[in-house]
């Protein structure tokens, strides 16, 4: 029993990495109607910009974290700004191979950037290594502080989103453009500048995930691939649903989790993959997704 | 200039449109056949890499390019074509039947990847076959006692009725002869009813199926098809390496093969060519150019990420029918000089046309 909710905890933590991706991936697709594959490539970034505020500028975590989010966020409004805007209106393939050779070229430059380069980094974390016992010590549940980190972290975060949309001018700008842009182009909002926006919130998402995920894995230039478990993620749980990437993060962190334990080897890899092809036979809309059927 | 003046419904599906076209293409065949007296072997072996990476390419230009759907987990058909291969010549099968065991296999697989492309489509698709594509490549390491998992595997020489082909040139010839053959023949499906119905379907899958197009047949059929010529060209780059291991056929390849469809130009056989071509070649200018790059540049293990990124970026933004269409506007260019305007070829602007309807 302590064996099982041991797992479902660390499959929880790994989830929640999953969903801060998938969050991403959703709210590009909700407002622009764009997959982008580069999003696991962005998170990388994020890690190594991480690792260089906290290394090479020398500041503490929190100061890192936010310089991080800065960065990323002029980062993914940047990207948006230069290769994506002028693909607006092109069809989804022409900017899903934008978005592959975005990831392909940032895995290159990434090792040519002196210090970053082809090394695996470890983020000086200040809850490195720690734990903490729930029950009796040497007995009970024992929870990483790394593991733990991400879930708070996550849980914060996804609230921050739900209020900011919920809330804000902006949240609910971004809302109407991601429901219709035409629109609210004719009700007065700046389609594109909230479209750029979108991309560098996506983008801070992701900085966020790499920080709390380089703990675990390290900074590396694959670091990236990760991203590529989130698209299950965010099928499971119905590619444009905000709660359905966090519940689908989760599924996936999870059964992951425990298929490497029960299963034989090689099941955690793909446990993902089998899961999102079952969920794309049975019910391609995803857990919330919303039943879409194309008008002709 | 050249103006086609067609008398006859046959020279609608004619191979060569006309005498020009015969005469060019019959360049090109005396110039693969002599290949092997002007190149250097090394020169040789990196046309032969360009064959068989052209027979993928043809694959993935007839799913993506003809018939719309989009792969990210080719690598996976490309692995089961090598491994069968492999597997197939250690038990002493012949080549001709393993070589077409190795494309049906392949093909079969197909058709199980086709399936949830009749259910979704799109970026759902994309996610299907990447999902496909990783658990292929993780049964392949798996599958210790016939692929020789993380370890690799070792192919024999490749003799056929006593000739050896492990040889560079005959090596060469038998690549090149497959390869013009897979040409041919999906030249041929494209003027078939079948061909037609792929590209009917790229265009829009309601109106073909209001021709009565039936979607799912002709889907499973283009991702069959695909992995079959995949697989054949699997089965002979397990023969130019003879030495397969699993990440060969990984997440990346995939991703290159596409990246190569897209620089050669969607939509065209000649871009499936150009494609591997341009990428090969763009190689060998990057192994050259490195030593005259200052050392801190040159040596880095990113610069042909960074390099291919670049293009390929470059190829979506400025050029999105690929390098034949730029030879599409170099020629006519030429063919109506001095007459050429400048938005000749420009892109229609379209608005964003949604997939969600509430």
């Amino acid at each position: 029993m302590v064996q099982l909710l041991q797992l479902i905890i660390s499959g929880a933590a790994i989830g929640c990495i999953y969903a801060l991706i998938a969050l991403g991936f959703v709210l590009i697709y909700k407002a622009t109607e764009t997959v982008n594959f580069a999003q696991g490539d962005i998170m990388m970034v994020g890690g190594f910009v991480g690792l260089s505020a906290m290394t090479l500028g020398g500041l503490p975590f929190w100061a890192a974290f936010l310089v991080t989010i800065v960065v990323m966020t002029l980062f993914g409004m940047g990207a948006e700004r230069l290769v994506l805007r002028p693909l607006l209106g092109q069809p989804a393939f022409t900017v899903i191979m934008m978005t592959i050779g975005l990831g392909y070229l940032a895995r290159g430059v990434v090792t040519m950037i002196p210090y970053w380069g082809t090394e695996t980094h470890t983020l000086p974390v200040p809850w490195k290594d720690e734990v903490f016992w729930i029950g009796e010590i040497g007995k009970g549940l024992v929870v990483s502080v790394e593991h733990l980190a991400i879930i708070i972290a996550t849980v914060a975060l996804v609230a921050l989103l739900f209020a900011f949309f919920r809330y804000t001018r902006l949240g609910i700008a971004m809302q109407a453009t991601s429901q219709n842009q035409l629109a609210a182009f004719y009700m007065g909002i700046p389609v594109r500048r909230v479209n750029m926006l979108i991309w560098g919130l996506s983008s801070a998402i992701c900085g966020v995930a790499a920080l709390l995920l380089a703990p675990i894995t390290f900074v590396h230039a694959n670091m990236g691939f990760v991203g590529l478990k989130a698209f299950p993620a965010a099928v499971v749980g119905g590619f444009g649903s905000i709660p359905g990437a966090l519940v689908g993060g989760l599924i996936i962190g999870i059964v992951e989790s425990l298929s490497g334990f029960y299963l034989p080897e090689g099941f955690k890899d793909i446990a993902a993959y089998v899961v999102v092809l079952v969920m794309l036979v049975v019910k391609p809309n995803g857990l919330f997704g919303e039943n879409l059927t194309k008008k002709v | 200039m050249h103006f086609l003046f067609k008398t006859a419904y046959a020279q609608d599906v004619a191979l060569f449109k006309h005498g020009g076209q015969k005469f060019w293409y019959a360049l090109l065949a005396v110039a693969l056949v002599a290949a092997p007296f002007l190149l250097s072997e090394y020169a040789l072996s990196q046309f032969t890499f360009i064959g068989i990476y052209a027979i993928v390419c043809l694959g993935l230009m007839l799913l993506s390019g003809f018939t719309g759907q989009v792969s990210l987990g080719h690598a996976g058909f490309l692995a089961m074509g090598a491994y069968t291969e492999a597997w197939l010549q250690s038990m002493g099968w012949p080549f001709v039947l393993s070589l077409t065991m190795s494309a049906l296999v392949a093909g079969i697989t197909g058709i199980l990847v086709g399936l949830p492309a009749l259910r979704v489509k799109g970026i759902y698709l994309a996610i299907a076959t990447l999902a496909f594509g990783f658990i292929i490549e993780e049964a392949v390491v798996r599958a210790e006692h016939i692929t020789g998992g993380n370890a690799g595997r070792q192919l024999e020489k490749l003799v056929i009725a006593g000739i050896d082909f492990d040889d560079g040139i005959n090596y060469y010839y038998l690549v090149t002869a497959i390869a013009v053959l897979c040409v041919l023949g999906v030249l041929n499906l494209l003027r078939s009813p079948t061909g037609r119905a792929f590209v009917a379907i790229r265009d829009s899958e309601v109106s073909a199926q209001s021709m009565g197009i039936n979607l799912a047949y002709y889907k499973t059929v283009a991702f069959a098809l695909s992995a079959a010529l995949a697989g054949i060209a699997g089965a002979l780059y397990a023969h130019k390496i003879r030495f397969i291991t699993p990440d060969q056929f990984g997440f990346l390849q995939s991703i290159e093969l596409l990246m190569m469809v897209v620089i050669g130009g969607l939509g065209s056989i000649q871009g499936a060519i150009f494609g591997p071509a341009f990428w090969f070649i763009v190689q060998q200018v990057i192994v050259i150019g490195k030593d005259w790059l200052p050392p801190a540049l040159g040596q880095q293990t990113g610069l042909q990420p960074t390099i291919f990124g670049f293009i390929l970026i470059a190829v979506v933004l400025f050029e999105p029918m690929g390098l034949y269409g730029r030879w599409l506007k170099f020629r006519t260019f030429l063919q109506i000089f001095p007459f050429y305007r400048k938005g000749m070829f420009k892109r229609q602007k379209s608005y964003m046309k949604s997939e969600r309807m509430k």
